[in-house]
């Protein structure tokens, strides 16, 4: 079992938590992903690492209420416990030699960017740091973001924070603006991530993108996870999680993305049955 | 008096039309009366051929002998003195190629139903609560082994035999690799697994989950902290495809994430478990070997159309004998000598066809089997709205990465000798990460003889 030690609600769907799991916290890296199980019944599925403390043995996951089983996970609580929780899985970031680069992250990919651009910014990286939300209420991690980079840009899709528009726009005015990046990392939906790989093909910007596919096992042994890069078929769990984003299908990544939808609703509606107790 | 029937007394079934529509044991096992009668048909040759045909070498007519007295739990003893899971391998080895290939009686006849007598002592013990063999006195010494499939279990056990405080790291939140994941629920009830493990823990194996070798440690962490010996029995574990056109089309899975979505996560209770499995009313099985009808077999159990598809013959079908048989009688249906070309998808992406090309059989490969070769102008489509790709599986890489110095083959298996021992000091290795991908029963043998060496190399 895997006692949550700490729980933080970011926003209303967004939540925070920090499991003891002494044998992830002690090989995480920046980049590298978990994979949870709540309950016997439970489904496996893959968070990337938003942080760790080696000596407390903890690791920090930050998730999105999208689900049936996020769902469940949020009802958890301080002293709760998780069935499973696997890791360290997948290869860490490669991001040796980067001087200056813009981290972008679109809603919950702000967790995970966050990490990303903290390490880098503390090997003495330029980092901008462009993140985008919904609108102002759903900002996460304000006062971390601030102290992770060089320049903090915040978009809203509704420009309830005095700054309308998405990362690729504001991302585009950075490149305009003469920010001469050696790398740009993206991470977010699928739709963000290959808006913001047209956007660095041209210029020829060395982009890196995290996926996050469907998968059961993580280690290789269900091929679920496959993407196509460079017209060859990867694993994210081994291969990836990161990849040339320019090389990546986007496309076929979203379509496989959307394989489980009428069963997730499926499984999203017993949740509210069992939860106001009526009979399906 | 020996029983002369030339046939064996056939395995009580499931009827094919009911248990196509359930995930319940096909064959139901021998009732104490039709075990005594069979085990009559044993001659108690002196030689004993049959013992021979054994990977772990069960003492085959002696555990006969006893259940010709009666002695169920005598028996199993027997087994047990040789063979850590018999209730797992009266169940999936492949006896015809095996023990009753060398049986006497089948020179005319069939031979004697080695393979059911010893599941029925198995059955018969274990359900009378005699599976506990008891702890053995520690001699001192730690071994460590990654994974927990039959290699890694059978290594395990014959270790703490011998009094080692043995661990089993594995990957998954469940102990059993392919007897949990992979072999289906008709085939190998996962309650019995279960109980094998635990009658293993009762030895003093400790099991961690949830422990990725090559991730959370390494090898050579393993060796630091203490072990004398490192046992990886980490299987063959990433799935191959055929590089066809449409292989990333939504409803293509692996057979690996086919069955472990149903074995492993118990899909076909959707929504009760809350892992789902997507089947449409017909499903092609590409390959031909076991894992091939344990997916078909899967599939038809959620109520679709099943269609085989093989490249080469029927006689040249990797998969036992009786799972062909038992495929059949449950309505799948073969096209022999066909290999897909590609798989067509539909404006969302989701599969919509497969197409075929027509084989004939040419001349034999290098391992003697006709080759297929392709008939021009014989194409056709198939509509379908779910493939599973069954042609095998490669070693997993997560061990070679993190162990440099651990000499592997170029197609990624690990090097060892005939008994196991890898070209690292103190490293031992052996079933499907050694051999790639093969039968239980061989990753058993692999994992006894593995240690064996072990206790050869560090005498107590």
């Amino acid at each position: 079992m895997y006692p949550i030690v700490k729980k933080r609600v970011l926003n209303e769907t967004v939540t925070l938590m920090e499991v003891e799991a002494p044998l992830v916290a002690r090989k995480a890296k920046p980049g590298q992903f978990i994979i949870f199980r709540i309950d016997e019944e439970g489904e496996r599925v893959p968070l990337t690492i938003a942080g760790y403390d080696r000596e407390r043995g903890t690791v920090t996951i930050i998730f999105q209420k999208v689900g049936y089983t996020t769902e469940k996970l949020d009802t958890l609580n301080e002293g709760d416990s998780l069935l499973d929780f696997v890791g360290p899985l997948g290869e860490p970031s490669h991001t040796e030699g980067i001087r200056r680069c813009a981290v972008i992250g679109g809603g919950l990919g702000v967790a995970i960017a966050y990490p990303q651009a903290k390490a880098l910014h503390d090997a003495g990286a330029e980092v901008d740091l462009i993140v985008g939300f919904r609108n102002e209420h759903l900002i996460i991690l304000k006062d971390e973001l601030e102290a992770a980079c060089t320049n903090l840009i915040i978009m809203t899709d509704d420009g309830s924070n005095g700054n309308k528009g998405f990362v690729t726009q504001a991302l585009q005015k950075q490149i305009d603006a003469g920010r001469n990046y050696d790398t740009v990392i993206a991470i977010g939906p699928l739709p963000m991530m290959k808006a913001v790989c047209e956007m660095t093909r041209e210029p020829k910007i060395r982009t890196i993108v995290s996926m996050n596919p469907i998968m059961i096992d993580g280690t290789g042994m269900c091929g679920g996870c496959r993407l196509t890069v460079g017209g060859e078929t990867k694993f994210a769990c081994v291969d990836g999680p990161d990849f040339d984003g320019h090389l990546v299908d986007f496309d076929e990544a979203m379509a496989r993305g959307r394989m489980f939808r009428p069963e997730e609703a499926r499984a999203k509606e017993k949740h509210l049955c069992r939860m106001t107790g009526e009979a399906r | 008096m020996a029983n002369m029937s030339l046939q064996k007394h056939p395995m009580p079934e499931q009827d094919p039309v009911v248990r196509a529509g359930n995930f319940k044991e096909v064959a139901l096992g021998y009732t104490p009366e039709i075990a005594v009668e069979e085990a009559q048909r044993c001659l108690h040759c002196k030689n004993a051929p049959c013992v021979t045909g054994c990977p772990v070498n069960v003492p085959i007519p002696d555990f006969i002998d006893r259940i010709k007295e009666g002695d169920f739990e005598g028996a199993y003893q027997v087994i047990r003195s040789q063979n850590a899971l018999p209730a797992i391998c009266g169940r999936v080895c492949p006896q015809e190629s095996q023990c009753e290939s060398k049986c006497v009686r089948g020179i005319k006849g069939e031979p004697v139903g080695i393979g059911r007598l010893e599941r029925f002592a198995a059955d018969t013990a274990m359900a009378a609560g005699k599976a506990n063999a008891g702890k053995a006195p520690a001699c001192g010494k730690k071994a460590a082994v990654i994974g927990s499939g039959p290699a890694g279990l059978t290594c395990a056990g014959q270790l703490a035999k011998a009094g080692w405080d043995v661990t089993v790291y594995e990957a998954l939140h469940t102990a059993g690799g392919v007897l949990m994941y992979g072999i289906p629920e008709f085939r190998l009830p996962k309650a019995l697994v279960e109980r094998e493990i635990s009658s293993l823990k009762e030895l003093g194996v400790k099991i961690i989950t949830n422990a990725v070798a090559g991730k959370a440690f390494t090898v050579d962490e393993l060796l630091e902290e203490g072990n004398d010996a490192v046992f990886i029995g980490s299987g063959a574990g990433l799935p191959n495809f055929q590089k066809i056109p449409g292989e990333s089309l939504c409803g293509v899975y692996s057979a690996n994430e086919f069955l472990t979505r149903l074995n492993l996560m118990k899909a076909y209770t959707f929504p009760e478990h809350d892992t789902p499995v997507k089947v449409g009313a017909h499903v092609a099985v590409i390959g031909g070997g076991n894992v091939a009808m344990d997916a078909a077999r899967c599939a038809k159990r959620l109520g679709a159309e099943v269609t085989i598809l093989y490249r080469r013959s029927e006689a040249e079908m990797p998969a036992r004998a009786e799972e062909v048989h038992h495929a059949k009688e449950e309505g799948i249906h073969f096209h022999m000598l066909t290999a897909p070309t590609s798989i067509e998808g539909d404006e969302n992406g989701f599969v919509k066809s497969i197409r075929c090309i027509e084989m004939k059989l040419g001349e034999p490969d290098e391992r003697g089997r006709r080759r297929p070769v392709p008939i021009e102008g014989s194409e056709y489509e198939l509509p379908m709205e779910t493939v599973i790709v069954a042609i095998g599986n490669s070693p997993n890489p997560l061990i070679k990465k993190t162990t440099p110095d651990l000499p592997t083959e170029r197609w990624g298996g690990i090097q060892t000798d005939e008994n196991g021992r890898t070209g690292k000091k103190n490293v031992y290795a052996g079933g499907d990460a050694v051999t790639g991908a093969a039968t239980v029963i061989l990753a058993m043998g692999a994992g006894k003889k593995a240690a064996a060496a072990i206790l050869e190399d560090h005498p107590s």
